[in-house]
């Protein structure tokens, strides 16, 4: 396996996207849509179509940067950091990954639309309130050609921005995923006013017609196209919660540097330090589990499960370590609307139940290592 | 960089040799201090297959497999050493020599040392011949480790060294010592100390066990009464001493963090955990949870262990990455006992018991978080060098 060191294209890729987005996707870009009521900065998400990341996993007959899975958290990572607002996860990781699983034509008009920023997609997996794809109840029933879709999804992360979606149903003999534009009849999408301040929906499918264009993959056998695109999807979640959680350490670090009680910065605490020095230990080691994610889905994806159950596991208890200690460490000012620690706190614990809580991961380590 | 050909063909060639010299009673994987070859002059192998084990590795230069092939080692690469780690896994070998010759000296020497001082000091090591154990702390210098009194007064062609030793593992059993000794007393503390080698059966040299809460008494007090040490058995510069020191810790601290064996390569806590918790497997549900946990966590810092490693070779530098190590693997080791006792239940309360060493073992992981610097030092270290926090 390649080495666990970040390349130096990777080295540079992570510097220009740092730049970016300092620039143009700053935590206040983030709370002004918040407070301008809205979730989506399309011009923001066509110009990184413009630098290749809407592209990073399409191939370049379609016209993508074709990047490869550990190239996409990178670019995840540093998002991460400023909380970026873009439909990346859901549709140049989830979606693309999902659609490089089938070679057809349709599929490759697909991709290509994706690179190109045209195409942005949301994932309709969820039912209950903890994602469970095994237990997706939504029909699929068939008829003449076709299938009929009825039920709900919830928490349909960019569900609401997205003009197309991939639907888990259930169809005679197992699972079928289906790929249809958001707008066709029988479908009403409900924007959730979610903690984040982030993209997500509510949707409703009423007897919604589908064809066997529709269907991506094979009937009844949703999951050799979705188990990919899931665990590319937790990976680079894994990695925007570690740059989530680089993000707010640093934050508190350059706080506990500046901010003075009792005639001294707060930063020359030993109880402070010790807690500061945890927590970068734990973001440290949750990098390698990043890397690691990111370098067996782009040299071994059949046999990436543990790898990637195991960053986002320790992403996520990472982030919500960082989060909870910058609230703490900033004390009463951490509390307020009015600085940024909250929406990473927000972002951290939404993070966390996406794609698989802690407890889900956890489970399936444990699965891969035998008990 | 070799090419994956060349790599596979070591592979190949190392999987033949081990097949056919690897001894089977040294394919059990054990790894507890009982089942451990020390060497040493007055070593005593516990079987034939372990004196075998032993002399053929060594003569392959496999007990110390990247160093130089000059020094007793077999000069592998990082990625051939990979590859001989794993190979070695394989087949569940057992290390074939494990000293702190090989994980502390050594690479001291081989940093510091003259071409002299390396050929004449490593082959032994890696031969197992020579036992050495480490003289730093001090009954008043234990995180303050810079404040050793041992003085070594210069006599010309020697130093007179007097003084006390604190925490010298195996020292009863060791056949030399380096230590931290103060040969400038007026300098300020981290620059009147020289790094000496001594000789334990020197007149003037005694040692004392320490009985431990684990029964065991791997921690000696060393004393040292006007023992004369030759100029020549100085490693680096006089009154560098510390610069050597702070190399080796930082060995030390990546051995004690766990090393790539107890956290990546060996099995599974939880399979651990529901082999003793009897019929029926890992029912308790706080335990399983607390073993996932503790399973996440060691792979990831398994993990991270490799980056390091790779880091180190690719030149971009672990930074103060071995006192995150230490800390991160010490507290973790101590949180995978905790579980293994709890999983044994009133079983593990016996000494030699139903779970053997058990008892023992978890006690003696205790003192992992503080030999080689306590958690507490490790924090501060990664606080100041790391975070750039006020020290």
């Amino acid at each position: 396996m390649a080495k666990l060191v970040m390349t130096e294209d990777e080295t540079m890729l992570a510097d220009s996207a740092r730049g970016f987005l300092d620039d143009k996707a700053p935590v206040k870009a983030l709370r002004d849509l918040r407070d301008a009521g809205r979730t989506h900065d399309a011009d923001l998400w066509r110009e990184m179509a413009q630098m290749g990341w809407a592209g990073v996993l399409v191939p370049e007959a379609q016209g993508g940067s074709d990047m490869g899975h550990a190239a996409a958290n990178v670019l995840a990572a540093e998002m991460g950091k400023t909380l970026a607002v873009s439909p990346f996860l859901s549709t140049a990781v989830i979606a693309a990954t999902a659609l490089r699983q089938v070679s057809d034509a349709r599929a490759e008009k697909a991709l290509a639309a994706i690179a190109s920023g045209d195409a942005t997609y949301a994932l309709a997996i969820d039912e209950g309130n903890k994602f469970a794809p095994d237990n997706t109840a939504m029909q699929a029933r068939a008829e003449g050609n076709g299938f009929r879709l009825s039920g709900k999804k919830t928490f349909v992360v960019d569900g609401a921005l997205a003009n197309r979606l991939l639907v888990l149903a259930r169809t005679d003999a197992g699972l079928t995923l289906f790929d249809i534009p958001a707008d066709r009849d029988g479908i009403t999408r409900n924007r959730q006013n979610m903690i984040d301040a982030r993209d997500s929906a509510r949707i409703e499918f009423d007897d919604v017609q589908a064809t066997g264009d529709d269907v991506l993959g094979q009937v009844d056998d949703a999951m050799s196209v979705l188990r990919p695109a899931l665990e590319a999807g937790q990976a680079a979640l894994a990695a925007e919660m570690s740059g989530l959680a680089a993000g707010a350490f640093g934050m508190t670090v350059g706080y506990l540097k500046e901010r003075k009680q009792f005639g001294t910065t707060i930063g020359s605490f030993q109880a402070l330090q010790h807690r500061a020095a945890h927590l970068w230990c734990e973001i440290e080691v949750t990098a390698s589990a990043i890397l690691n994610a990111g370098r067996m889905l782009d040299e071994d994806p059949d046999n990436a499960a543990l790898a990637v159950s195991l960053a986002k596991a320790r992403a996520t208890s990472t982030a919500q370590l960082a989060v909870q200690e910058g609230v703490q460490m900033h004390g009463g000012i951490g509390m307020t609307d009015a600085f940024d620690m909250g929406f990473y706190m927000k972002r951290a614990r939404v993070g966390a139940e996406w794609l698989g809580d802690y407890g889900y991961h956890a489970e399936i380590v444990a699965r891969e290592r035998g008990f | 960089m070799q090419s994956e050909a060349e790599l596979e063909g070591f592979r190949n060639e190392l999987r033949d040799w081990l097949e056919q010299n690897c001894p089977d009673e040294m394919r059990d994987g054990q790894n507890i201090e009982t089942a451990i070859c020390w060497g040493g002059i007055n070593w005593k192998f516990t079987s034939e297959a372990q004196k075998q084990w032993l002399e053929r590795c060594a003569a392959k230069g496999y007990t110390v497999p990247t160093w130089p092939v000059e020094y007793g080692g077999a000069g592998l690469s990082r990625a051939q050493e990979k590859i001989f780690h794993q190979e070695m896994a394989r087949i569940n070998a057992r290390s074939p020599l494990e000293s702190f010759g090989i994980w502390m000296l050594g690479p001291a020497l081989l940093h510091f040392g003259s071409h002299e001082q390396k050929l004449h000091y490593l082959p032994p090591i890696a031969r197992g011949e020579v036992r050495w154990c480490q003289g730093y702390s001090e009954p008043g210098a234990g995180s303050d480790l810079a404040s050793v009194q041992t003085k070594g007064e210069d006599k010309g062609d020697h130093w007179l060294v007097n003084g006390q030793k604190i925490w010298t593992s195996y020292a009863d059993k060791a056949d030399w010592i380096f230590a931290l000794v103060r040969t400038d007393r007026e300098a300020p503390k981290h620059k009147g100390i020289s790094f000496l080698l001594i000789d334990m059966s020197d007149p003037g040299v005694e040692t004392r066990p320490i009985k431990l809460i684990s029964g065991a008494s791997v921690f000696c007090e060393t004393f040292f009464t006007d023992v004369k040490v030759p100029k020549h058995q100085i490693v680096g510069e006089e009154n560098r001493g510390w610069d050597v020191a702070k190399y080796l810790l930082t060995h030390e601290r990546e051995m004690i963090s766990g090393g790539g064996q107890g956290l990546q390569g060996g099995r599974a806590l939880g399979a651990v955990l529901a082999e003793s918790a009897g019929e029926g497997g890992l029912t308790d549900a706080t335990l399983r949870a607390d073993a996932m946990r503790c399973e996440v966590d060691a792979l990831a810092i398994g993990m991270t262990l490799e980056r390091y490693k790779d880091q180190a070779e690719a030149g971009t530098g672990a930074g103060d990455a071995s006192a995150m190590l230490k800390y991160m693997g010490t507290e973790l080791n101590k949180q995978r006992h905790e579980l293994l006792m709890a999983a044994g239940g009133s079983d593990a309360l016996e000494w030699d018991g139903p779970l053997g060493d058990r008892p023992a073992d978890w006690l003696r992981t205790k003192a992992n978080s503080i030999e080689g610097g306590t958690s507490e030092v490790m924090l501060s270290i990664v606080s100041r060098r790391v975070l750039g926090l006020p020290g």
